[in-house]
């Protein structure tokens, strides 16, 4: 029989004391402000404003016409960690809106009320258009014909069909290249003013194709033990420049970069990443994680992790706004199908058998102890069909599955003792079953 | 028409009105599909393919030697228990009492199973078919959300024919443009005697109430657009002769984008509580298309498809791009001449619910008058939406508006 500690009386894992911030870290933090900035002053400018949403997002022909992106889903993520969500929810509650529908839908439209205040604390312009991707989630579609109400502005529609099967058809690609051909791109030529210069695209999608390089790597160095990166709660700090306003940007490729560099480093130097509380020491655990994070609670959150020496090495959260890590790069040679085909295949227009099969893969490939699922309730796209996901995943893999909800911006939804008890139990189940494994 | 003689058992000596209906309810509460099934036994060959509200092409599927069956999961007539267990609490409750329809072998007369792209749900519960079901065809149809003839009517066109091809793999007959256009032929013969209905409804709602309407089209959902279309039209007949008697109601458009249905109590509800229900979008999926479908062209897969193009109807599933929202549905409470218009949503349907604040926005610029209540398929206690649409329909005959 094995000696080792009750998981209860297991101290946490002690964290090396904080050491300076990654160097990229204070990059994003600059070209973040940088775009704000550039935000503040469009309208002064005479810069034209496109609302557009992370999955699915066309930021290389916005860059290509210079058109400035605001993306709602980070205005309300970004509300959500500065306390902000809860009373711009409570704004759109008394509005009318359901208490059962998306909260990130609900954050905006409070923030719009409450004056538009974005994450830095100045006016958000408002939009010229409205480009709806509907990629991988319906509500995009009635939040943006909100929205439209709202500021009364023009949309257009780019509908991206779904991937039942994890296959793209030709027919599919075919719908989307000719809809980005006829429509979505004559009616951004129209806001800016200027005809679109393919040269100019090609360039941004090459940045693009760079930037998808290293972040690649980024996601693979988790398969080092120890991993250097935690690949959700760090991640989704990874996942924001190319998720958002700087895909197809030299900003972005220098931000990759650098990150790629610094995870290198890491590896080197055997250690893990950073954590709320400075750097992670031993790792006990190594999870796979599908479903968004909760954002109001977000450090509470990631330690109750990273105290008990939880590491995720994959999450499916931070393929939602591109798939890079099974092959996918955007092609220049190709301008509108290899859009067509980027937004074809973003996570949550996957089929739940295909989004199945990248998990086991990863679990397998990433040598994960353990499988979690964080469900959120304002997610349906991730959401429904989540419980039967973990009963295949521990079928194929017979790695222990773990299941937590909250969500995303609502805090009446995040139960932190609630979360913490099954989180703990969870890890207990993990050590049995290893206790069983070597006994 | 010419009445039949058929006796409906249990209901001797009833009026024609009453046995029509009354089959109509035996058909719509058969959880095991009989109908389905005798359907197929008379079709050798024939498939079964069911389908998730609210709209699928159906000519389509008849065309082919397929009976087209909606499934409106179990209602309030099955006990969840393993459904449960694959759904998270605020998940909307048709995806749980299908699973458990699924799993408990209600469902397996059925050949395959057709998942329209109608919300997130849906389309992941069809993602959930093919795991728990890898044996048996299932596919997601995705509608286009571009309605543009040349781009959501091509894609759409090449959708209907990706399924065509795939259920002749399994059985179906080949595709042939004449028996589409036959089928086409027979969807609107029962477009055009369910709009029959319809006009008999806003001119003596109290002749045909709503509750009675969605029992006649509930039914169809399991039936041949032809032998439905017969029975519609042998009601219409048959219920004029009916006696009946006006109530002092007040007029209601409901709306509810309804995939997941009410339990036909909550309906009744609602006529009991004052308020003559004058237009609905209960069983939207066979009134999705609002205009007869073309039978003539030599390309009636195309039409089909453009049908859905040109003269779908606006839901809360459909993106409404250029309109203004809240806009057919002003027209619906005009042309009905409604008083007012009740919500009605599922819990936790996301299509519904984000839609309703535009159309109550629309409906309180244009002074019309609205509540809105909740519901679940399984709803079992009606006593709180009985005081709610009371006085909403009292308040209306007093004030002409809510106070």
């Amino acid at each position: 029989m094995s000696t080792a500690l009750p998981v209860r009386n297991r101290p946490p894992v002690s964290l090396r004391p904080a050491t300076a911030k990654d160097s990229s870290q204070d990059r994003q933090k600059q070209m973040i402000a940088d775009h704000y900035e550039k935000l503040a002053h469009a309208k002064e400018n005479g810069q034209k404003v496109v609302y557009t949403f992370v999955p699915g997002n066309l930021t290389e022909l916005l860059q290509a016409l210079d058109l400035l992106p605001v993306l709602p889903e980070i205005n309300a993520l970004q509300s959500g960690m500065r306390q902000k969500s809860a009373g711009y929810i409570a704004e759109a509650e008394k509005a009318g809106h359901s208490e059962d529908v998306c909260t990130y839908v609900k954050c905006d439209i409070g923030m719009l009320k409450s004056g538009n205040f974005g994450p830095t604390g100045t006016k958000l312009p408002e939009p010229d258009l409205l480009l709806l991707s509907y990629t991988g989630c319906f509500t995009f579609l009635k939040w943006f014909e909100l929205l439209r109400e709202e500021y009364k502005c023009p949309v257009v529609m780019l509908h991206v069909p779904y991937q039942p099967d994890g296959v793209i058809s030709p027919e599919m690609r075919e719908y989307v290249v000719n809809q980005l051909r006829d429509e979505v791109i004559p009616a951004l030529e129209r806001l800016s003013g200027k005809k679109l210069d393919m040269d100019k695209l090609k360039y941004h999608l090459d940045l693009s194709r760079q930037a998808e390089d290293d972040l690649v790597k980024v996601w693979e160095s988790a398969k080092h033990k120890p991993s250097p990166i935690d690949g959700y709660f760090g991640g989704v700090y990874y996942i924001g420049p190319i998720f958002t306003s700087f895909r197809g940007s030299q900003d972005a490729v220098d931000y990759y970069r650098e990150l790629r560099g610094e995870c290198e480093a890491r590896i080197l130097r055997n250690e893990g990443p950073q954590t709320p509380d400075g750097l992670m020491g031993e790792q006990r655990y190594r999870l796979v994680v599908e479903g968004p994070p909760n954002w109001t609670s977000f450090p509470d959150f990631w330690r109750m992790f990273a105290k008990e020496g939880a590491v995720v090495v994959a999450s499916t959260y931070t393929r939602v706004g591109g798939l890079y890590d099974t092959g996918f790069r955007h092609d220049s040679s190709q301008p509108l199908e290899t859009m067509a085909n980027y937004c074809l295949g973003c996570y949550t227009n996957l089929g739940l058998p295909t989004r199945v099969d990248l998990l086991e893969r990863y679990i397998r490939e990433y040598e994960a102890d353990g499988f979690l699922i964080n469900s959120v309730k304002s997610c349906n796209s991730f959401s429904a069909g989540q419980l039967l996901m973990l009963r295949q995943l521990e079928q194929r893999t017979g790695v222990p599955g773990g299941f937590i909800e909250s969500d995303l911006v609502d805090p009446r939804y995040f139960s932190k003792a609630n979360i913490e008890n099954r989180l703990q139990s969870y890890f207990q189940m993990i050590d049995a079953r290893r206790l069983r494994v070597s006994a | 028409m010419a009445e039949t003689t058929t006796q409906t058992p249990g209901l001797p000596g009833a009026d024609r009105a009453s046995q029509i209906l009354h089959q109509a309810r035996t058909v719509m509460d058969d959880l095991h599909l009989g109908p389905v099934q005798r359907w197929k036994a008379a079709h050798p060959g024939g498939l079964a393919i069911g389908y998730m509200p609210i709209y699928v092409p159906r000519p389509l599927f008849e065309a082919i030697g397929c009976l087209p069956v909606t499934i409106f999961g179990g209602g309030d007539q099955v006990d969840i228990i393993r459904g449960d267990s694959y759904f998270q609490s605020y998940i909307c409750h048709i995806p749980r009492s299908t699973i458990e329809l699924g799993l408990n072998g209600h469902l397996n007369c059925l050949d395959g199973m057709v998942f329209p792209s109608l919300c997130d749900v849906i389309r992941n519960l069809g993602g959930m078919w093919k795991m728990l079901f890898p044996d048996r065809w299932s596919s997601y149809l995705d509608l286009p959300q571009n309605f543009a003839l040349h781009l959501g009517g091509k894609f759409y066109a090449q959708e209907l024919k990706r399924i065509a091809r795939e259920l002749h793999e399994r059985g179906a007959k080949a595709y042939d443009p004449e028996a589409l256009r036959e089928a086409i032929r027979h969807e609107n013969r029962r477009r055009l005697a369910i709009n029959v209905l319809d006009n008999l409804r806003r001119t003596e709602p109290w002749r045909l109430p709503t509750s009675d309407m969605y029992v006649l089209l509930r039914a169809g959902g399991l039936m041949p657009a032809l032998e439905h279309a017969q029975m519609l039209e042998e009601f219409a007949d048959a219920v004029r002769a009916r006696p009946a008697r006006p109530f002092d109601n007040v007029r209601v458009v409901l709306v509810g984008a309804f995939c997941e249905q009410p339990p036909l109590d909550l309906i009744r509800t609602l006529e009991k509580s004052g308020c003559d229900i004058v237009d609905d979008d209960l069983q939207l999926g066979l009134r999705y298309i609002e205009s007869a479908i073309d039978d003539t062209t030599s390309d009636p897969l195309e039409a089909l498809a453009n049908s859905f193009i040109q003269y779908g109807a606006a839901t809360a599933s459909r993106y409404i791009g250029t309109a203004e929202k809240g806009a057919a549905l002003l027209e619906k409470v005009q042309a009905t001449k409604a008083d007012g218009v009740v919500f009605a949503a599922a819990s936790f349907c996301d299509p519904a619910l984000l839609d309703q604040p535009m159309l109550e926005a629309a409906l309180e610029r244009n002074g019309v008058p609205f509540t809105a209540f909740k519901f679940s398929e399984n709803t079992g206690q009606f006593q709180v939406i009985r005081e709610q649409a009371g006085a909403f329909s009292d308040s209306v005959k007093l004030w002409g508006t809510v106070q």
